[in-house]
């Protein structure tokens, strides 16, 4: 395959960035897309040039490292694929792909399709967590939970925190990654008494970070490689009011 | 010269020998001691947490741009426990037993039978901070059987335990750094490793944004950065795993043991073609359900479906009756190599053989297996193309865990005093073979309930230290030479970029001192490196400065790889015998099983370095079996 590729290159977070033209030859189905990307760094290596910066490490899926805007896609034209996971085959000979980072207020650019994502770990220091002590726990089986429940809370846990709800939503908006952990801990029986505190708490420093507003457009549902629901940001909302409303 | 420090009495009571009479620092004293933790996977996140918690200063580094992104998150199957909800008498003595023989034993009967004996309490300390394990309609937890044990004591969640364990450890990390109890620093990797007055106090480090070269003082350092098998390229772990922390402390004097002990895992992807940079791995535990074959023609040409249950071969129940499908990683590994190396593989490169779920699908109907696998058939699904609910998958063996690493004692302190190392960074616990679902369990372990007693055992002689000055001249001699080494990488300016020589000395590896080693292979590997260590100092190519520049960051790990890979030839090469993952020709029965030598290798070989290309000096730490009988692994 021939593949066209117009890529987001941009030296440092100050300095002004644009979209670089490279084609590539011998581009085979098999390959995974950052496959497609490391065969391009090889080739400008070659060519004593700075090869592209771009995110990544597991490259399975689940690091939730990668991430990148593909033809205006988040993580590409596949839904509820990882850019890890996306496959050349889905691509036609002689395509031009348009290569560009997640862009979001709260995720400044590093370097080329390289982000910053530090916003998302301070949601979580925010409230993201069950302060259970090592050595405080009681016995496991203490504390049945129903097997519907505990799936559904898995539902929601299995956010990687790669960000392509941020990117792909108009508002640049963190709702479904602060949802989706809200929702974790609200289903479940630990943590039920921090509840309050963490959903204040993560709902404000998502505003802090410069997240903005979520318009139910669901875009993020639709790209989000865990398949996470919007239905955990209706469940935000109403964890919030409710703690909003409760006395203490 | 290598103390195990091993507490006195009987097996059964060390652990809690060595608690009860372990020093102690008083909560006062705690906030003048700083530890520094180098890693963010399940070993590293859980004890920085726990650390702080305590009340100590801990500052924790991590090379991904998030700790939540450790390669802890990939683990699939489970971890193991010995809490015996399913009745079906399992005890910590049959769980030690187990990673003991599992190991072919190969490590220490204490560190083994203490690791079984703190598995419960991580079951309670996970759930407690909301992992979300699967659970029975009961809601009671659920429990499966995996690989090569008779008892169900692994708990998981779905096909995502790591990252469920890997968020709760996180999460816990981060209530801590939200608090302003842990420094993180993302994006930060370790160059080099600061000895003062013989004792480990801090380290210097890049920070990977900006290419700035920092020191980080502490009266302890704690190495959690993980394994290396990422040193044969093609292997199942995330592109920026390394060994470049613990070779760092190693060329600083921390010996290495049994570096070459690196488990093939048996249910990989197979490689489909030259440019492939990894290798996926399918959980083991499809092990459970699916049935490992391939055809008895090795002309077939059919479609799998299409081949009767008559001309199937399915080696594994054929060879080990007793275990069949769900004999250890290293057997099944070593039997897929034997059909696929006799010309029995399958797919377009005859490479890899069938797992095939299809009966279990037909007995336990789709909806329940999709519920245990689901994420795992639609993983294959996006890498492959095929639907494996219709069509069995393909897998084949890779590079996976590394069972070497540090030599530790029983403190999991190395022999450099005051430096730790934890997780699958060290070599404890695992032996020759790892059991699956015990990778999880050692991280957190470690992490939650071993280094912070012993850590604190060690920091209560340093109460009265005073803060580590890191304008100390150890310390800057150990950055200006990691300067040094960072410049003369781009000064090389030749021609191949780092990959090159990373996929070079993988394939040598795979061939010589992968799934079956001989002393003339081996030989023959010392010698390859060396010829590549050389080319590699004087054609490759680093473009870019040293401020931002993954390629700079490769070449540095890939120049480790080059001097760790030459150790591990030699650490098989002077191992006569078979034993777990390390198959000598010269050492197996007539039907190809290994031959193990407990007269003469009943030990862990200790590596202590000895400068590039020299010969490394060989100690040994003698194995004792006080509790167990050393007995041929049979699972037939």
């Amino acid at each position: 395959m021939r593949i066209q590729l117009k890529i987001w290159r941009q030296d440092s977070q100050a300095k002004q960035g644009r979209l670089l033209d490279y084609s590539l030859q011998n581009v085979t189905p098999d390959m995974s897309f950052l496959e497609m990307l490391d065969m391009l760094n090889e080739q400008l290596i070659q060519q004593k040039e700075r090869p592209v910066e771009f995110d990544h490490d597991c490259r399975e899926g689940i690091c939730g490292q990668c991430g990148l805007m593909i033809n205006g896609r988040a993580h590409g034209p596949l839904p509820n694929t990882t850019t890890c996971q996306l496959h050349m085959r889905t691509f036609k000979d002689g395509d031009t792909i348009y290569l560009e980072p997640f862009r979001a207020t709260a995720f400044p650019i590093k370097c080329d399709l390289k982000i910053d994502r530090s916003a998302f770990d301070r949601i979580i220091q925010a409230g993201g967590y069950i302060s259970a002590s090592t050595g405080e726990a009681p016995e496991a089986n203490s504390i049945p939970i129903r097997h519907d429940v505990a799936e559904a809370a898995f539902d929601a846990a299995a956010c990687i925190g790669c960000g392509a709800c941020v990117a792909t939503c108009k508002n640049s908006s963190a709702a479904l990654f602060t949802s989706a952990k809200i929702t974790q801990f609200a289903l479940l029986p630990q943590g039920q008494i921090e509840a309050r505190r963490r959903v204040l708490q993560m709902v404000v420093q998502t505003d802090t970070e410069g997240f903005g507003h979520c318009s139910n457009t669901e875009a993020c549902q639709v790209e989000c490689p865990q398949q996470i629901s919007v239905l955990h940001i209706a469940r935000m909302n109403w964890e919030y009011n409710r703690a909003l409303l409760s006395p203490n | 010269m290598l103390k195990a420090k091993i507490p006195d009495g009987p097996l059964e009571q060390k652990w809690n020998l060595y608690r009860s009479t372990a020093k102690l620092v008083s909560p006062a004293n705690r906030k003048k001691l700083d530890v520094i933790v180098v890693g963010t996977g399940l070993s590293g996140s859980s004890l920085a947490a726990s650390l702080a918690d305590a009340g100590y200063l801990v500052t924790c580094f991590c090379f991904q741009d998030t700790a939540r992104r450790a390669h802890s998150v990939a683990a699939q199957g489970g971890v193991n426990a010995c809490k015996n909800y399913k009745n079906d008498g399992d005890t910590v003595f049959r769980m030690f037993h187990d990673t003991i023989k599992g190991g072919d034993f190969r490590s220490r009967e204490a560190n083994v039978y203490r690791l079984a004996e703190c598995s419960a309490q991580l079951i309670d300390q996970a759930v407690a901070q909301g992992v979300p394990f699967a659970r029975e309609y009961s809601g009671y937890l659920s429990n499966r059987s995996f690989g090569g044990v008779q008892v169900s004591r692994t708990f998981y969640a779905r096909g995502q335990t790591g990252q469920q364990l890997l968020l709760g450890a996180y999460q816990a990390l981060m209530r801590q750094v939200g608090a302003g109890r842990v420094q993180l620093f993302p994006r930060h990797e370790l160059l080099d490793l600061v000895l003062i007055e013989g004792k480990a106090r801090g380290i210097v480090v890049r920070n990977m944004d900006t290419g700035a070269v920092e020191r980080h003082g502490a009266h302890a350092v704690v190495l959690a950065t993980g394994g290396f098998g990422k040193i044969y390229y093609l292997s199942t772990l995330a592109m920026g795993c390394n060994a470049s922390a613990i070779w760092r402390a190693h060329k600083r004097g921390a010996f290495f043991a049994n570096p070459s002990w690196t488990q093939i895992h048996p249910t990989s992807l197979p490689q489909s073609g030259e440019y492939q940079s990894k290798l996926t791995l399918m959980s083991e535990s499809l092990r459970n359900d699916g049935r490992i074959w391939v055809p008895k023609n090795n002309a077939e040409q059919r479609a799998p479906n299409d081949i009767p249950e008559s001309e199937r071969d399915y080696y594994l129940e054929r060879r080990y009756p007793a275990f069949g499908n769900l004999c250890p990683r290293d057997i099944a590994s070593r039997a897929a190599k034997e059909r696929i190396d006799a010309g029995y593989g399958v797919g377009p490169l005859k490479n890899a053989v069938y797992l095939d779920l299809s009966k279990a699908i037909r007995e336990q109907r789709k909806h329940q297996i999709e519920e245990k696998y689901g994420n795992l058939f639609r993983m294959y699904q996006k890498i492959t193309g095929i639907d494996a609910y219709t069509e069995p998958m393909r897998i084949s063996p890779a590079a996976h865990f590394s069972m070497g690493g540090l030599w530790v004692d029983y403190e999991l302190m190395t022999n450099v005093l005051g430096l730790y190392a934890i997780g699958e960074a060290n070599f404890a616990d695992h032996g020759a073979n790892r059991l699956g679902a015990n990778s999880l369990l050692q991280a957190c372990v470690d992490g939650y309930f071993i280094a912070p007693y012993t850590i604190a055992n060690y920091l209560a002689d340093e109460i009265k230290t005073g803060p580590v000055d890191v304008n100390h001249p150890a310390f800057a001699a150990a950055e200006e030479a990691a300067v040094r080494q960072l410049q003369r990488l781009l000064d090389i300016q030749g021609t191949l970029p780092a990959d090159q020589f990373h996929k070079a000395l993988g394939k040598i590896l795979y061939d010589k001192c992968g799934l079956s080693r001989s002393r003339a292979g081996l030989e023959e590997a010392i010698a390859s490196i060396r010829t590549l260590r050389d080319q590699f100092y004087s054609e490759l190519c680093v473009p870019g400065g040293p401020d931002m520049n993954s390629e700079l960051e490769k070449a540095g790990r890939v120049a480790d790889y080059l001097e760790v890979g030459e150790l591990m030839c030699y650490d098989a090469l002077t191992r006569e015998e078979s034993c777990g993952a390390h198959f000598r020709e010269e050492h197996q029965t007539s039907d190809g099983e290994a031959v193990r030598n407990d007269q003469d290798f009943a030990f862990t070989s200790a590596w202590e370095w000895a400068g590039v290309g020299q010969e490394p000096i060989w100690h040994k730490e003698p194995l004792r079996f006080d509790y167990v009988t050393p007995t041929v692994r049979s699972y037939k």
